[in-house]
């Protein structure tokens, strides 16, 4: 692939909350329509480097791009940037006093100015290819945990982002919600859309990644195809996180 | 019972109603215009100002508005500032008012969790349509019940005017007892106006209440 194809450079990567060494001399890149997994144990630094990629962390060194142009805190630019970056947190994030309807158009009306018709069109085309076309004028506290998160990640697709970030956004569901998020996701990454996922869903993982990175305290320790990661990691870190999924009986 | 006396004492306390209303609703509208500057200046950390509104919340919340009266009305005149008893009032209503209301609006402000405002960020929103769209609906719902008690807190400070030589309510109880020793009277009718002027306040805020929770989360 040409180097035009690239959405997201990272270089250098470096970030640290005072003396807390997050991310240490990260490097990525992802081309368009990949989808990576990131996995590593909690606190290695996932969420964190989603949060840089937003703009939402300052950073200490190294270099950031999203479709060539460099992410940076404080700069006018940045709000044109995360229009291109659609993100899904682990919480629900939905606006309470606003319905699914209002949640979704609100962006792309008053950020991208576009029009309430075409914009409320798209949203519930959107909404039924989720299953939810029927709750546009549900408030988010009449939904299920698994429903905010789908509306969730219209409300981003709906700004016709070009790469999707993904934050643990099944980690608070009950493990019913958790199949109808994901399978939302895989049909995503299917439609051929460009995604970053932190998740601890291994075979999730497996099945959806085009790349998986095994991060372990702000290092990048492991990058693989999923089938090799999953039946023979190469690093010993990677071996011993797999470990800790696997249950037997002694 | 004296239901002469009643009827006789009538329009005094309705007169008397009409400056307690008057100067309350004032000293209320001019609170809420000041408590949400001051929200805004803590919630934004305006330097310098911040700590400013800081020193004169703990200064007004920690003193009796009867105290800060006397300061206002004796003390005023000495700087060689003259105001009236109406304005005087009014002034006091304000800043004790004013700084219940910011603490009311600052952490109805403050009650949103920063993943509302960091998701409203990451779909591109500039940061104040993210305050406009976002938290402040969200704040003004928390607020409504911490507002109306302040409202119904400041209509029953209005009381201590009456030491000022205001002829309010309280004042007008005082003087009948004081010249014709008719205190049952004097003090039924007392209750009964302060209760005309509390009791709509009291119903609207409940209903106020119940609609704003409606409007916000759709129960």
């Amino acid at each position: 692939m040409s180097i035009k194809n690239e959405i997201l450079k990272i270089e250098h990567l470096h970030k640290a909350f005072g003396e807390n060494v997050i991310l240490k001399d990260f490097d990525l890149s992802v081309k368009s329509g990949e989808v990576i997994v990131i996995i590593g144990p909690s606190g290695c630094g996932k969420s964190t480097l989603l949060r840089c990629i937003n703009g939402l962390e300052d950073i200490q060194s190294g270099k950031i791009y999203v479709d060539e142009q460099p992410v940076i805190q404080g700069s006018k630019d940045l709000y044109e940037i995360r229009q291109k970056i659609g993100m899904v947190f682990q919480s629900y994030d939905l606006f309470p006093h606003m319905t699914v309807l209002q949640n979704i158009t609100l962006a792309p009306m008053k950020v991208q100015k576009r029009k309430k018709e075409k914009v409320e069109k798209e949203a519930i085309e959107l909404l039924s290819r989720v299953g939810l076309a029927d709750k546009k004028d549900s408030f988010p506290r009449q939904l299920s945990g698994g429903q905010k998160q789908r509306v969730a990640i219209v409300r981003a697709l709906c700004m016709h982002p070009e790469i999707m970030l993904f934050d643990e956004v099944t980690a608070a569901l009950d493990p019913e919600m958790v199949h109808e998020v994901l399978q939302t996701m895989l049909e995503l990454a299917q439609s051929g859309k460009t995604m970053l996922i932190v998740t601890h869903e291994m075979s999730f993982a497996r099945a959806i990644a085009d790349r998986i990175l095994f991060l372990d305290e702000g290092e990048l320790i492991e990058e693989a195809p999923p089938e090799e990661f999953f039946t023979s990691p190469k690093t010993d870190r990677a071996k011993k996180f797999l470990q800790t999924f696997e249950y037997s009986k002694k | 019972m004296n239901w002469n006396v009643i009827r006789e004492y009538l329009p005094l306390y309705i007169e008397a109603l009409g400056l307690t209303v008057k100067i309350g609703w004032l000293g209320i509208i001019l609170s809420i215009a000041l408590g949400l500057v001051c929200a805004l200046i803590l919630y934004f950390k305006v330097p310098l100002l911040q700590v400013i509104i800081k020193i004169y919340i703990e200064l007004f919340r920690n003193t009796p508005l009867l105290v800060q009266l006397f300061f206002l009305y004796f003390g005023l005149p000495k700087l060689g500032i003259r105001i009236t008893a109406q304005t005087c009032g009014i002034l006091g209503l304000t800043l004790i008012g004013g700084s219940y209301m910011t603490e009311t609006f600052r952490s109805g402000l403050s009650a949103i969790d920063s993943i509302q405002s960091e998701s409203a960020l990451s779909l591109g929103m500039k940061k104040h349509q993210v305050f406009f769209y976002v938290i402040l609906p969200q704040a003004i719902s928390i607020s409504i019940p911490g507002f109306m008690a302040n409202i119904i807190f400041l209509l029953k400070e209005t009381s201590v005017f009456s030491a000022i030589s205001l002829m309010d309510l309280m004042f007008t109880a005082k003087d009948l007892i004081g010249l014709e020793y008719k205190t049952i009277e004097a003090l039924f009718l007392l209750v009964v106006f302060y209760l005309i002027m509390l009791l709509p306040v009291s119903l609207l805020g409940t209903y106020i209440e119940r609609r704003v929770r409606y409007a916000a989360y759709g129960d």
